[in-house]
């Protein structure tokens, strides 16, 4: 009953989700209020009834409903209550109702949160929103229904696959979708300005917290699944370049473009109709990025069950909602213009630079993941090929080099008119005093390759920037007090970026990674630690069998650390999994992780020992970067409150609300 | 010229050098050793269509009772089949929790003149139930030629 429930409540969300996608934008179009005005209720009554859908197959989970065929394949009875619950996005159909969800919940926030903006464009925005809504209704209705029965029921579930029984795979997809599904706020909003031809400083201002939002679900759902692969996958890698994670990795890139082109837009008016190609291409990303995920079609690791029947959807939709927003920007964009002019030298053009530098990367991962789909399908499936980390790191560096160089000096370089000479003497000590240091360290630290200078001159060229520019602006520009919390913002996520840099480098200049054979009571040494293997003994958990290795590390004296690495085995799947055991450090990691027995030995294992120096500087950078997102969205500029104040004051009289409009494009102006 | 046109010429000119400069970096990236890695199947390794000594991928089954580790304990050799032809595989590591006889498998590496393929990547999958396709290709194949095989040789026997 309760899936059927499910069910019915997806087919009313579909009405809703039409109704949503059709009456508003008419409405708009006619400049009829009523129509418009149904955009709100709409958008809350569809959110209501995924929810439920979404509460439904929860249900079904928790409740070990195996008459449900995607519960029976993604859950057993055994499973802790919690992975029961994450089980419900731990395959294609129900990642789909999760995905749904969440974009019910931005158009409600969006409805929320919108009360000062002109009817027109919410309408048109919701309306937006509806259609993408209305894809994924269809496509979850007529090709993958979580809540399709199994007859007869099964007695049992086919347990969820056990690499996703963690912790970090419960909130990563959820993150991850945010960020993707975020996306198509931005979205939304360049396409209700193209419909309505009017895209201004105030229409950046306003897409402008959604997409930093956005963003930062975008980079910690990232980070997050890094963080997984390398604690979980057991042998300590924390990217892969494969096919999926260059798929959150793309939108990611435009996404970082489409950020600091609203930037331009907002203060400059610039950059317009780039910033919508951005928003466009952020969210088409993203669309392509869910379906390489759990639709199979390419190869990875990641890649679950194969379902061809849907790439024919999948393709549609996505050659619909690309398709037709391209042909809008080509109807519309020439009307748009383009925006203030500048000079060669100007803050605009670093970050044009920037946003073209980002793009290309975009587009060299796009070619590198997509290349062996359309070799395939070339060949008529006759040539089957991969493309390897080689290709990437080769296509990146270069891209990435020029574009962290650059990074530093947009912040310092003027609006409009930046004078080179100016920007060389504020940055020249921070350029001698960082290039000085990338040489002269890594000798320090015992290994010297060009690799490893290059990634900590650019590391210290972006600290040293910001940290002289906050100085300058300490001393100088009255104080920090008068800084906005989007100018701290910027800089904390700019130095996420050298945090980021310095952990990339530094790991991969100095890790120990070694393979060996241990008996019980040998020794291994790596990176200075010594490590001594005391064998394995039997240990059960609530669904698996393991073997538990003791590992104690010690360094000269002193015992370090204790690690208990394990191997699984999970009863009802029979699938085995390596736990590795790791101990943090904020300036190295000890990862142990369990091989194979090794047959007729006296106990003895094949064992994996790593010394990862500064591994968790990459996720800190990552961090860094979402809490500069974060503290810019704090600026007085979008804050909700400040807002619904206006909303509410302007709302009284419609004298006030032209009260109401004029004060926006005031701040506009003083912003 | 005037100064718009000059304008527009830098722009354009550095425009095409800059996507020249692109584009030459991504063929040559694409071209590194382990940039693209084609898959092949044991029956391509014998009818000598894969390359010796660059980087590719095979793909199939690991042939049961095939699987012998020396005695450091990290060198395991195994055989890879694709029902018709099989061919010899030396890995040293750890191999991934998925790695069973019988079961598919996709492994990166060398074919070195010892006619052995030196894999330097086993790869894992995700699900135990689900077939890597270069290896779910390699069994189609070899299942395709022997039927068009057998039907040759059927052929004449039905006369």
């Amino acid at each position: 009953m309760i899936p059927e429930l499910g069910h019915f409540s997806l087919i009313v969300a579909l009405m809703l989700a039409l109704v949503q996608g059709v009456l508003p934008i008419w409405g708009a179009a006619r400049g009829n209020a009523v129509l418009m005005g149904v955009a709100r209720p709409v958008a809350v009554g569809q959110f209501v009834f995924v929810a439920l859908a979404f509460g439904c197959l929860a249900y079904a989970f928790l409740d070990n409903d195996f008459s449900v065929q995607y519960v029976a394949q993604n859950s057993n009875s055994h499973l802790p209550a919690q992975y029961r619950f994450a089980a419900l996005w731990g395959g294609h159909e129900g990642s789909l109702l999760l995905w749904t969800f969440l974009l019910t919940v931005w158009t409600v926030a969006v409805a929320q949160f919108s009360k000062h903006l002109p009817q027109e464009m919410v309408a048109r925005v919701i309306g937006v929103m509806g259609l993408v809504s209305v894809g994924f209704l269809l496509f979850m209705l007529f090709l993958s229904n979580p809540f399709l029965r199994l007859l007869p029921a099964a007695a049992d579930g086919r347990d969820l696959n056990p690499l996703l029984q963690d912790p970090g795979m419960v909130i990563h997809p959820p993150m991850l979708y945010m960020g993707y599904v975020g996306f198509s706020v931005a979205f939304a909003f360049a396409l209700s300005a193209l419909i309505g031809g009017q895209l201004d400083a105030t229409w950046a201002r306003w897409s402008r917290p959604w997409t930093t939002v956005a963003w930062v679900f975008l980079t910690l759902g990232i980070a997050l699944g890094s963080g997984w692969a390398y604690y979980e996958l057991g042998w300590g890698g924390w990217w892969f370049w494969d096919p999926v994670e260059n798929a959150s990795f793309m939108p990611w890139l435009v996404g970082t473009g489409l950020v600091h082109s609203l930037a331009v837009t907002e203060k400059r008016g610039a950059f317009k109709s780039w910033t919508v190609l951005l928003a466009i291409g952020a969210f088409s990303l993203s669309l392509l990025g869910t379906f390489l995920v759990r639709s199979g079609v390419l190869t990875s690791v990641h890649a679950f069950t194969t379902d061809p029947q849907r790439g024919f959807f999948i393709l549609a939709l996505l050659f619909v909602v690309i398709g037709s927003s391209l042909l809008l920007y080509a109807w519309r964009a020439p009307k748009i213009g383009l925006g203030g002019k500048f000079e060669l030298v100007s803050r605009e053009t670093f970050l044009l630079l920037n946003n073209v530098l980002l793009s290309v990367a975009a587009a060299t991962v796009f070619l590198g993941t997509l290349y062996p789909l359309f070799v395939e399908a070339l060949s008529s499936g006759q040539r089957k090929l991969s493309v390897g980390p080689p290709y990437f790191e080769a296509v990146f560096l270069p891209v990435m080099v020029p574009m962290v160089l650059l990074m530093a000096l947009g912040p310092i370089a003027r609006w409009k008119q930046a004078n080179l000479s100016d920007i060389w003497r504020r940055v020249r000590w921070v350029a001698a005093g960082s290039l000085v240091l990338a040489i002269a360290l890594p000798f320090a630290l015992g290994k010297w390759t060009p690799l490893i200078a290059l990634g900590l001159l650019l590391a210290f060229w972006v600290m040293g920037t910001v940290l002289a520019d906050l100085r300058r602006r300490m001393v100088r520009d009255g104080g920090l007090k008068t800084q906005s919390p989007s100018y701290f913002g910027m800089q904390l996520a700019h130095l996420g970026i050298a945090v980021f840099i310095i952990g990339v480098t530094l790991v991969k200049g100095y890790e120990t990674e070694r393979d060996v054979r241990m008996a019980p009571g040998d020794t291994v040494v790596a990176g200075g630690y010594t490590f001594r293997f005391d064998g394995v003994q039997e240990t059960a958990g609530p669904n698996y069998q393991a073997m538990q290795g003791r590992v104690i590390v010690s360094k000269g004296d002193k015992t370090v650390a204790q690690l208990y690495p394990e191997k699984r085995n999970y009863m009802t799947s029979g699938m085995p999994m390596t736990e590795a055991a790791i101990d943090i450090g904020l300036f190295r990691d000890l990862y142990v992780s369990l091989g194979e027995p090794i047959p007729d030995s006296n106990g003895a294992w094949a064992v994996r020992v790593y010394h990862k120096p500064f591994v968790d500087w990459i996720w800190g950078g990552c961090i860094l970067m979402a809490l500069g997102g974060i503290l810019a969205l704090s600026d007085r500029r979008y804050r909700i409150h400040a807002r619904k104040k206006q909303a509410t004051e302007s709302s009284s009289t419609g004298a006030a609300r032209e009260k109401g409009a004029s004060v926006v494009a005031n701040r506009s102006k003083t912003a | 010229m005037t100064p718009r046109q000059k304008k527009m010429t830098l722009f354009v000119s550095v425009a095409v050098a800059a996507g020249g400069l692109v584009a030459w970096l991504v063929v040559s990236a694409l071209n590194k050793d382990g940039g693209i890695n084609f898959s092949f199947t044991p029956s391509d390794v014998y009818d000598k269509k894969a390359p010796q000594g660059k980087s590719f991928r095979i793909g199939g089954l690991v042939v049961e009772h095939s699987v012998k580790r020396e005695t450091d304990g990290l060198t395991v050799h195994f055989d890879v089949t694709d029902t018709a032809r099989s061919m010899p595989v030396v890995y040293k590591g750890i191999l991934p929790d998925l790695f069973k006889e019988g079961k598919g498998v996709v492994a990166q590496g060398k074919l070195e003149s010892d006619g052995v393929f030196h894999a330097d990547e086993v790869l894992a999958k995700h699900d135990e139930n689900y077939m890597p396709p270069e290896a779910k290709r390699a069994l189609d194949q070899a299942k395709a030629q022997t039927q068009a095989a057998s039907a040759v040789v059927a052929a004449p026997a039905s006369k």
